[in-house]
């Protein structure tokens, strides 16, 4: 049922009002040829109480019933019960894009401190009010490097970046003439020497991330050195819990780093809705994609806030726009900036050395199975690629059968991380995850692989 | 009542040492002979994050939400953006455990009950359109156009065909433009008649085979149904070209006429709008795509297939797909708000929605169209354009000081000056779920307003907390991060 205020004796003084005799005469501006004339295909109504009966019978258990050991780009971190209680508030559940700075200050406020949290999560000059996800901020930097260097020849790809942004990146320049030169991983990072032989004088950046997507810590000062040493801008797709424990995408000097800011108190929901982090130098900032806010002074003297340098936004630029994105996430940019502050510095860093230090009992236990090994013999952060003697597809569906959500499997994306990785799959840690469950996870897939 | 020290920034009220989340004492031991991240790697300083106590975060973001305007508390008659009422039971059955909680790369046989609502949705989103190939990828409405532009290009690559240039009238959302310009097409645009409607001998002189795509919002940004709409669906596929219409305004014409029908070949829906996916300060939305029959092998990855065989629903890539637009699957969690939209009102309840934004939109017309000049007939479909053109000759009010003495009134501002084709724009959608009493309520403030003295006008809003931020010395010295030299 559709909610209507209006009774039928209300709805005829409106229709009076208007000079109508019917609603359908409201409805003659659509020439009768192309009216539908039936009523639409679609389950009939049903009542919130049978919905919810409906979905909860067909949508089962809660993670298919298993533990969550899946990594791959989104993480099942904890999220403190406020994030929901203070973002659910209608006030801002409900606003819009806050155009109207005069009624929409609790937003601009909370998005502007948005961006400083994230200016000191990643060590960057300058955070935008957020973008679609992190593969979509990948290409939007890409974009940006080639309006900051005038460059448009060839992007740089490390062949360890998400598989997944790579393609998005494919997609979004399907149609332009930029090349797209991907630098094959060895032994589960680029390397310097490989990144500095495909960079040309042409080159608009090179593209990393840290850590990787099977989990290693890449030489990001070094190559980002050879980027800047070939012209080119250095991008860096950072995991925001990183910080907790690492250095930082600023401290390596990157010029534009972004991320998936799911982890930053986003449910994982199936993927989606999820947060692009996007920030850069503050010099390229008129060049930046997304919504900007900005503090200033009202007619009064008043410090406020506003959407700034809406020049370079679609609504006002259309076809000279830096991005097409209108509509971003910012509720999802409202979680970070209250998960960020009642996490605090201390608590990032509680939740950092966790799944870290969990990653590492996992890797430990897990590897005392017989031919189970660590892929690639590096420095992890929270997760890592496991190698058995099995296919990978087979393991983890076994490991799901007895309770344990593990994954992705390398081979799930073709060939696009490298040949040869098809008993190989990558196992993630949050501090979620408890001593019994990496201990039973253990025990489980010592008897996958036995049995 | 606002309570102003708890709205200082987060950072002014920071205290080293203080803290809330207590996450548990590590349970594992330490190991040897599993690699350690060197120094190279590690931070070496503690992150200059605010430090700040649970009571104070509460406090402050309460207070700060008391200074928006929204839906749950006020009339918000943006045009454009479809600022219906948010069902609040659409948000404890996306809230469900198992929906939220679902990470993307589970198997397939533990998601088979999520796929089967996703795989249900594609098909109503194709009932509604009209169009059978749907794809529930793309992040938002912006993002949809740019999906089916691009795949539209690859259908056009697989014919050997060389088109170029997207046309949109001067009419369009920002949004068109720019997505065009982005896919790498060559961007022309149409001025549209006077009236309000495409020109079509306008359209005609454009149209060769060069042309791809014209991209055209119906009912269109006027809040007029494009009447020669068939029309010029003919005349671009007299040229081999397609017509994409932007969704925004679906909330006019569910139920009563279908973009496939009316000769459009892909279209966009904006979930967060006419599918009541709350607006949340500025998304997340949702911007599944339509498109015909000979497109959807185009359609990006992945899309939900279903096998009766086997009773098994899949994630595929269609055959000649354009591949990803972005991680993942989509926004699930604004789908699925979208879909129990779909199951809780049925095909008549969609019907009754529009039929009603029509009315309220009709209705405040006529309640405003003594005092406010609109410039485009006295019928409209969900909302209206006027112009605040001759109050400005008269007295110098703009439309965008009406907008901001709205606010003292209690009523968020329309949209204004949008569309650019209308001088001093004020464009009013006030959607389905408004009362005749709300709406009897706002054109009594617009008309007193009208003829208050000038100065009053613009000095507003007076009630609100701050007034008229200064926007060019905002742009001229961006301050977009709070530090401690501030």
């Amino acid at each position: 049922m559709a909610y209507l205020f209006d009774t039928p004796e209300q709805r005829q003084r409106m229709l009076a009002a208007i000079g109508a005799a019917s609603v359908d005469e409201l409805f003659q501006q659509i020439p009768e040829s192309l009216q539908l004339g039936r009523e639409l295909a679609l389950p009939g109504a049903v009542s919130e109480l049978e919905l919810e009966q409906d979905l909860q019978r067909r949508l089962g258990e809660v993670g298919g019933g298993g533990v969550c050991f899946l990594g791959g780009g989104v993480y099942d971190h904890y999220i403190p019960a406020v994030v929901d209680e203070l973002t659910s508030r209608g006030e801002f559940y409900t606003a819009y894009t806050p155009y109207q700075a005069e009624a929409s200050q609790g937003t601009l406020q909370a998005f502007y401190e948005y961006q400083t949290l994230i200016s000191q999560l990643s060590g960057m000059e300058v955070s935008n009010a957020s973008l679609y996800e992190g593969g979509t901020a990948v290409s939007e930097a890409v974009f940006m490097a080639m309006r900051v260097n005038g460059r448009d020849g060839r992007v740089v790809v490390a062949g360890s970046l998400h598989p997944e942004y790579r393609q998005v990146l494919r997609t979004y320049f399907s149609r332009l003439g930029t090349e797209i030169v991907e630098v094959p991983a060895v032994d589960g990072v680029v390397s310097v020497e490989m990144c500095r032989g495909a960079l040309t004088a042409d080159t608009t950046a090179l593209v990393l991330q840290q850590p990787n997507f099977f989990g290693c810590l890449e030489d990001i000062g070094g190559l980002t050195a050879a980027a800047h040493a070939a012209g080119a801008l250095a991008i860096l797709a950072f995991d925001p819990i990183g910080p907790g424990l690492l250095k930082r995408p600023g401290d390596y000097g990157v010029d534009i780093a972004v991320a998936e800011g799911q982890p930053l108190g986003t449910p994982l929901q199936f993927g989606g809705p999820l947060l692009g982090v996007f920030t850069c130098r503050s010099e390229y900032v008129r060049k930046m994609p997304g919504r900007l806010i900005g503090r200033t002074v009202d007619r009064r003297g008043r410090e406020c806030f506003v959407l700034n340098l809406q020049a370079r936004e679609q609504h006002i630029r259309r076809d000279k726009a830096t991005s097409n994105i209108c509509t971003n996430q910012g509720l999802l940019a409202l979680r970070a900036t209250v998960f960020l502050s009642v996490v605090g510095p201390r608590g990032l860093r509680r939740m950092a050395e966790l799944s870290h230090a969990k990653a590492r009992y996992a890797a430990a236990c897990l590897t005392r199975l017989p031919g189970v090994v660590l892929k690639f013999e590096r420095a992890f952060f929270r997760e890592f690629v496991l190698e058995t003697p099995r296919p990978a597809t087979e393991v983890l569906r076994s490991l799901s059968d007895r309770g344990f959500n593990v994954g992705p499997e390398l081979s799930r994306f073709g060939g696009s991380l490298g040949a040869g990785l098809e008993r190989c799959f990558l196992v993630a840690l949050t501090e979620k995850r408890t001593r019994a469950e990496i201990d039973a996870l253990a025990a489980a897939l010592g008897d996958v692989l036995g049995s | 009542m606002r309570n102003p020290t708890a709205t200082r920034l987060l950072f002014e009220m920071s205290e080293s040492g203080r803290g809330t989340v207590v996450f548990p004492e590590s349970d594992v031991p330490d190991v040897s002979g599993v690699p350690v991240p060197g120094a190279e790697h590690l931070a070496s300083v503690l992150l200059p994050l605010p430090e700040l106590a649970e009571p104070d975060v509460v406090r402050h973001f309460v207070n700060l939400s008391t200074l928006n305007m929204s839906v749950d508390s006020h009339f918000y008659p943006l045009g454009s953006c479809t600022m219906k009422y948010n069902p609040k039971r659409h948000e404890r059955l996306a809230r469900l455990p198992q929906a939220v909680a679902s990470h993307p790369y589970q198997q397939e046989s533990q998601i088979q009950g999520l796929l089967s609502v996703l795989y249900e949705l594609q098909g109503m989103l194709a009932e509604i359109s009209g169009l059978p190939g749907v794809s529930l990828h793309p992040a938002a409405g912006a993002q949809g156009e740019l999906t089916a532009l691009l795949t539209a290009a690859a259908y056009f690559r697989h014919r050997g065909e060389q088109r170029t240039r997207v046309l949109f009238p001067a009419s369009a959302h920002g949004t068109n433009p720019a997505s065009a310009a982005l896919a790498g097409f060559e961007c022309v645009q149409l001025s549209g008649g006077r009236d309000g409607f495409v020109d079509l001998s306008e359209l005609r002189a454009q149209l060769d085979e060069r042309s791809a795509v014209f991209m055209v919002t119906n009912p269109n940004t006027l809040g007029l149904f494009e009447k020669d709409i068939a029309t010029i669906a003919a005349m671009l596929h007299e040229v081999g070209g397609l017509v994409y219409i932007d969704g925004a305004n679906m909330n006019a014409i569910l139920g009563r006429t279908r973009p496939g029908d009316f000769g459009g070949d892909m279209m966009h829906y904006n979930v967060h709008k006419t599918f009541t996916g709350p607006h949340g300060a500025g998304g997340p939305g949702a911007g599944p795509i339509a498109v015909r029959d000979f497109l959807a092998p185009f359609l990006p990855a992945p899309v939900v297939t279903f096998d009766a065989v086997r009773n098994w629903y899949s994630l595929t890539e269609p055959e000649h797909s354009i591949g990803r637009m972005r991680s993942f699957f989509g926004n699930v969690g604004i789908l699925l708000r979208g879909y129990c939209y779909i199951r809780t009102l049925g095909g008549r309840g969609l019907r009754e929605a529009s039929d009603c934004a029509v009315l309220n939109a009709n209705y405040l017309l006529s309640q405003v169209r003594d005092f406010l000049d609109v410039p485009h007939g006295h019928r409209c479909m969900h909302e209206f354009v006027a112009s605040a053109k001759r109050l400005k000759e008269q007295t110098g009010v703009t439309a965008m000081d009406i907008a901001k003495r709205l606010l003292d009134y209690g009523f968020h501002a329309p949209t204004v000056y949008f569309p650019l084709v209308v001088e001093e724009a004020l464009m009013m959608e006030p959607t389905e779920t408004e009362s005749l009493a709300t709406l009897d309520a706002f054109a009594a403030a617009l008309r007193q307003i009208c003829s208050e003295p000038a100065e009053l006008v613009k000095g507003a809003p007076h009630t609100t907390a701050v007034c008229r931020p200064d926007e060019v010395n905002a742009a001229r010295k961006p301050v977009l991060c709070w530090s401690a030299q501030c």
